[in-house]
């Protein structure tokens, strides 16, 4: 079988929502939303590289560096806001995460 | 010399970027305990940069191979940015100092957030947008967890970043599709092929959805609104402050700019979405702040339904809906500073406080303020013959022209039941028992509110300046509507 784009799609599109979903469904630690969040960005990724071979256009693939760096970056400050969570509540159970509500 | 001259257009971009690094610097080596300085420095930046803004009007450039676009829409807008970032700064300084937060960092923090704004005004390829939304967002993050001791505000940071990133995630998904659909990532190119022959493929019509559930979560419209509450409530209030004006205007400055560089001719695609979400946030604003006893959780679901009626503008889908939109974020940026300011100056017994009820018998301790944040509040309510009435009046206006009427309709009735709960903060400040007084208020809140007050008063007698500008920005975004 030959291997089309439609297959790195379909691979992104579902890795795109396990990550989304990752992010609602989870209740137990806020590390998982961080690698949720990772997983949401590689599939974007994904997405990115096939397109780019597929219509031979370089510009995808810049993109899809861009984004690994910009996510390193992003991965950086959520881990630091998580422990500044964690010294003032003790705490980092998506559960706990409600003195706000409305 | 002459390759240099090429890039004059980035100028403003140039001087808040190496500002911003400067007084990174400044701030380190400064021996000085508080950050005064550097407070100084950062609003010189920033005026700096509107000022070589200003000084260019009128000119188009594109750069780096049409990455960068200058015009006056962008240009326009960046001004706007820039304004709210010097009156926030400026009136950030005494619950930074009461906090024991003043730190140079919070400033240099502000500049690289206005950056990224700056630079996702002006981004005319999906790259450019994303990487300017990211310099923005990632500043912020930072700034709403800014007051490490606190948990609130640690949580408000965390929720915000989660809820940012997935919005950012969206965002990109969405704009893997659009390029993998148009085969290219410069919004002149995708607006030549995303009709192709005729319709729309179903492929590029995902990716539009999801760039603008991406930049929904931005502009805090519903169905993407639910992080604002929460992350207005916990955010230190000046940080608060700054989330309600600026990255308010950058976002949908890039929504327009988006919709009218790149998707031109899908109309009928993205009409219905900005119909919706204007729909929703207008009604859901107006009866979500109803209930709300806090003060910040209030200005949250006003914030809310003032974007709906923004996007009113939007819907419209012609030029007047443009200068509509921009008169309006003009206008709203101006009264919620105002409102801000006032809820700064909320402290009793040194400690801040910011409910409702906090404001009873204001009229009795400190009547020019009552007064003034009354002003506001009429404005915010839309009644005539303050500006806030004239910016939704634009709006609906550009709407029934065409000829939007239902949307025009709720969009008025909304108003009327957003009026509700600005009254009634009116309501409390005149005829409630006093509580105690608050304390002094400091000189700088005085100044933004007193502005504030006068710009809502004043803006029917001499509107000519701020009509025209939106005129030509709007002109400059629609040459040919």
């Amino acid at each position: 079988m030959e291997i089309g784009l439609s297959h790195y799609l379909s691979v992104a599109a579902i890795l795109f929502t396990l990550g989304v979903i990752g992010i609602f469904l989870n209740r137990k630690n806020v590390i998982i939303i961080l690698m949720s969040i990772e997983l949401m960005l590689l599939a974007v990724n994904i997405n990115l590289v096939a397109f780019s071979a597929f219509l031979d256009n370089l510009q995808g693939q810049i993109f899809a560096l861009m984004i690994l760096t910009v996510a390193a970056g992003e991965a950086a400050i959520g881990l630091a806001i998580v422990v500044t969570y964690f010294r003032n509540r003790g705490s980092i159970a998506v559960e706990d995460i409600n003195m706000m509500k409305g | 010399m002459s390759a240099l001259v090429e890039y004059l257009p980035i100028l403003p971009e140039l001087i808040v970027a190496i500002g911003a690094l400067i007084l990174l610097m400044v701030g380190v080596f400064q021996k000085d305990e508080d950050a005064n300085l550097v407070w100084f420095l950062s609003m010189l930046v920033m005026a700096g940069a509107a000022f070589f803004l200003i000084k260019d009007w009128g000119i188009n450039a594109t750069l780096f191979n049409e990455s960068f676009v200058v015009n006056d829409f962008t240009r326009l807008l960046k001004v706007m940015v820039l304004i709210g970032g010097i009156f926030t700064i400026y009136m950030s300084i005494s619950f930074l100092i009461d906090a024991g937060i003043f730190k140079s960092e919070y400033m240099v923090l502000m500049l690289f957030a206005l950056l990224g704004m700056m630079m996702m005004i002006s981004a005319n390829d999906l790259i450019a947008m994303y990487l300017g939304l990211e310099i923005q967002s990632l500043a912020l993050y930072v700034m709403a967890a800014f007051r490490r001791d606190n948990v609130r505000s640690s949580e408000s940071g965390m929720k915000y970043f989660v809820l940012g990133a997935l919005s950012s995630g969206m965002l990109l998904y969405g704009s893997s599709m659009v390029y993998g659909f148009s085969g290219s990532i410069y919004f002149s190119e995708i607006a030549k092929t995303a009709l192709g022959d005729g319709t729309a493929s179903i492929g590029m019509v995902i990716g539009l959805v999801f760039v603008l559930a991406g930049l929904a979560f931005k502009i805090s419209a519903v169905p993407f609104h639910m992080w604002t509450p929460d992350v207005y409530e916990g955010a230190p209030t000046p940080v608060t402050a700054f989330f309600a004006i600026c990255p308010k205007v950058a976002a949908m400055a890039i929504l327009l700019r988006i919709i009218y560089n790149a998707f031109p001719d899908l109309t009928t695609q993205w009409n219905q979405i900005i119909v919706f979400i204007s729909i929703a946030s207008m009604i859901l604003g107006a009866f979500g702040a109803i209930g709300q006893k806090n003060i910040k959780r209030l200005l949250a679901y006003s914030s809310i339904g003032n974007m709906g009626f923004a996007l009113v503008g939007l819907a419209a889908g012609n030029r007047e809906g443009v200068e509509g939109v921009i008169i309006y974020l003009m206008i709203y940026m101006v009264m919620t500073a105002g409102v801000f300011a006032l809820v700064l100056s909320m402290r009793r017994n040194e400690e801040m406080v910011e409910n409702i009820d906090d404001l009873r018998g204001l009229s009795q301790t400190n009547l020019s303020a009552a007064f003034l944040l009354a002003l506001l509040m009429f404005s915010l309510a839309g009644i005539p013959p303050l500006a806030g009435f004239f910016a939704k009046f634009y709006v609906f206006m550009a709407a029934v022209k065409a000829d939007m009427f239902i949307l025009a309709i709720v969009g008025v009735l909304a108003s009327v039941v957003g009026a509700f709960y600005y009254l009634r903060i009116i309501k409390i400040m005149f005829f409630d028992e006093a509580k105690d007084s608050f304390n002094e208020m400091p000189s700088q809140l005085k100044v933004v509110l007193g502005l504030s007050g006068l710009f809502v008063l004043f803006y029917i007698v001499y509107p000519n300046p701020l009509i025209e500008g939106a005129r030509l920005a709007a002109k400059a975004l629609l040459p040919t509507a």
